[in-house]
């Protein structure tokens, strides 16, 4: 068996698509036809076979061709990952739990032999065969956190955690809906999500800053988020705005079914053994609105939480300038039928 | 701080008198397999079932963190306390199964630190035993500075300063040596952190003088050793179910409800998320409020509980489940 990686692009002529498979496994993030903010944090166990939740580090159809574009975003910016000196154990911590998550979700994909502390990691689908002695830097060809994050889909940002709070102080950031790490690094909790509007207000941050400082190793949490974007491009980060900003002024009601995307996060929060840490990968997923409304209740739910989102959370996630638009397009596949609870496409 | 963990099934493998008052205790996992990787300061929870009573203390793993065959606590018996040290004196042999949680870490060491400037008291010796464990692997620069009653109740000295010569310095009560507390915390380069564990009068002393020598409050670290407080039991009564339910010592509200077959939502089972907030018909007692959720305003009205970690003491309870 084993998965079949697709060749395709997230730049330039933009070919990423979602096999029919891939769209009924899409982590549809609305369990109701309304969204506001919510602490809406669960424990991060294993959900149904043929989900994205099937493993707790998602391996799916767009792996090697995402490993491609960020080996290209590194090559242009190589601050998009950055590990203060303090948090290289942490990153010991993080190659061991994607080497041996991986390892036991895709046996065909990956393997890793451990002989006391000298490891052997095969990466099928990237081509690599690796001995090295955990621990030891100097026997990997970058620091333990690059290393396996340029063989790990989705970013990751590695917390320290002291004084009662969580720090930004490592990371791979290539990914990202409009954050930077080169400008959080470094960065408390509060400091990071300063820009996030209501959330403050509602005490949010304050009671999920608690929640995460307790996680516990051995119970992993997750959460969903969400934005759109325009063209499935996976670097939608403040230093590139120059090159994707401006496609949001490309929206049409001719294209809208293939330029806009639902993009959504599945964040996940992990206690590192080692150094205490917390680890924080932001796995993004990508579906455009033509694969999408295939399925005819989440359609319906889209449109209705597209029209009725806050203004100042559409502001927020910059869909201002084109939401009329696609307000319009989704209107059309909404018969105002009801739909049932819950995510699924049913 | 522990509740919640994953829970670890062991064997006792070796019991190991160290003296007069304590006495150390290895752990292996039932199958076979690797303990969970810990960092220096973590602790577990032992469960000890005692005949009908079931105790949990937390104890410091204190053995080196680079070796997850075995864990190592080290338990001084305390002949007042509520009978948990006493109890793994007396009756935890070697072949003893035993549950204990997952590694939690409430002591971490800063990593950032230039110099870690280590001051143990008695017993509270056992964390340092794994963070200088941690440090000397990694070349770390550490300072240990230990007092404890007499060279005989001096728990793991020796050991210690084999391992780290003078990096370890003993203090003995009945030889009147004192830590010259002001002069070592005086002296220290830029960048050092102070940790310290042991009795509550002296971890107060030091955060007393660091704090009045201008030790900045994120650099000093300190860890009382506290047992957690299980609850009294309490009875309660659900109103839509019409069922009434006995909290036990050691459970929570909303297991209690689980156990009597009612079913409220939940989803962090931390006091966090806010899914299994129940209203409060009636009561005529005191509640234990644990919760992050809930407005201090809420606290005060007695119309709510988060029964996932809070508790009440009284009379009566009826709440809407």
């Amino acid at each position: 068996m084993g998965i079949t990686f697709r060749n395709e692009t997230f730049r330039d002529d933009f070919t990423f698509r979602n096999s029919p498979e891939h769209i009924r496994r899409f982590p549809f993030p609305f369990h109701e036809d309304a969204y506001m903010y919510a602490v809406n944090i669960e424990p991060h166990v294993v959900g149904p076979k043929g989900s994205v939740l099937e493993n707790l580090i998602d391996v799916d159809e767009h792996y090697v061709a995402e490993m491609q574009d960020r080996a290209m975003v590194l090559a242009e910016d190589p601050l998009r990952c950055q590990s203060l000196p303090h948090m290289t154990l942490a990153g010991w911590d993080l190659l061991e739990l994607l080497m041996e998550q991986q390892a036991q979700g895709y046996p065909e994909h990956f393997t890793l032999t451990r002989d006391g502390d000298r490891w052997r990691w095969i990466n099928r689908p990237l081509g690599i065969d690796d001995t090295f002695t955990f621990g030891d830097t100097s026997t990997l060809p970058y620091g333990p956190m690059e290393y396996i994050t340029r063989q790990s889909q989705g970013d990751f940002c590695i917390l320290d955690q002291r004084d009662g709070n969580l720090w930004m102080d490592a990371g791979m950031v290539t990914t990202q809906a409009d954050w930077s790490l080169d400008f959080d690094i470094g960065m408390n909790f509060f400091e990071w999500h300063a820009p996030v509007p209501l959330a403050h207000e509602k005490g949010i941050f304050t009671r999920a800053l608690k929640f995460l400082t307790n996680i516990q190793q051995g119970k992993p949490a997750r959460r969903l988020n969400w934005t759109m974007t325009i063209n499935p491009r996976l670097d939608t980060s403040p230093e590139n705005y120059h090159k994707w900003g401006p496609d949001r002024t490309t929206v049409t009601p001719e294209n809208v079914g293939d330029k806009v995307h639902l993009r959504v996060e599945l964040q996940s929060f992990w206690r590192l053994p080692r150094s205490n840490g917390i680890v924080f990968p932001i796995r993004c997923y990508l579906i455009k609105m033509d694969e999408l409304v295939t399925q005819p209740k989440w359609a319906r739910r889209l449109h209705r939480v597209i029209r009725d989102l806050p203004d100042e959370l559409a502001n927020y996630k910059g869909l201002t300038r084109y939401r009329p638009t696609l307000v319009e397009w989704l209107s059309k596949l909404d018969d105002g039928s009801p739909t049932s609870p819950g995510f699924g496409p049913y | 701080m522990s509740t919640g963990t994953t829970k670890l099934d062991v064997v006792v493998s070796d019991v190991v008198p160290v003296n007069d008052l304590v006495t150390r205790f290895h752990f292996r996992r039932r199958d076979g397999q690797l303990l969970p990787t810990f960092s220096g300061g973590a602790h577990v929870v032992v469960e000890m079932r005692d005949g009908e009573r079931t105790r949990l203390n937390p104890y410091s793993l204190m053995g080196s963190p680079l070796d997850t065959r075995e864990y190592t606590i080290s338990v001084r018996r305390d002949d007042v306390g509520r009978g948990g040290s006493l109890f793994m004196h007396r009756n935890v042999r070697p072949g003893h199964e035993m549950v204990v949680s997952y590694p939690v870490n409430l002591f971490s060491l800063d990593l950032r630190a230039r110099k870690h400037l280590m001051l143990a008291g008695g017993i509270g010796i056992t964390p340092f035993m794994a963070q200088t464990a941690q440090l000397a692997a990694e070349g770390g620069n550490f300072e240990l500075h230990y007092t404890c009653r007499t060279a005989s109740l001096g728990t793991y000295a020796d050991l210690l300063r084999e391992r780290y010569d003078r990096r370890v310095r003993l203090y003995h009560d009945d030889l009147d040596e004192r830590i010259e507390l002001d002069r070592l915390l005086s002296s220290q380069p830029l960048g050092t952190h102070l940790y310290v564990c042991g009795p509550a009068g002296m971890i107060n002393w030091v955060r007393e003088r660091a704090a009045t020598l201008g030790w900045p409050s994120e650099t000093v670290h300190f860890e009382h050793f506290a047992a957690p407080q299980p609850g009294l039991p309490f009875d309660v009564t659900l109103a839509v179910t019409g069922k009434t339910i006995r909290v036990d010592e050691q459970q929570s509200v909303l297991e209690a409800i689980e156990a009597a077959g009612v079913d409220p939502p939940y989803l962090c089972r931390g006091g966090v998320c806010g899914q299994c907030e129940t209203n409060v018909i009636s009561y005529d007692g005191k509640f234990i409020h644990n919760d992050h959720w809930l407005s201090e305003e809420d606290h005060r009205s007695g119309c709510k509980i988060m029964p996932c970690v809070s508790r009440f003491e009284g009379r009566s309870l009826v709440l809407e489940r």
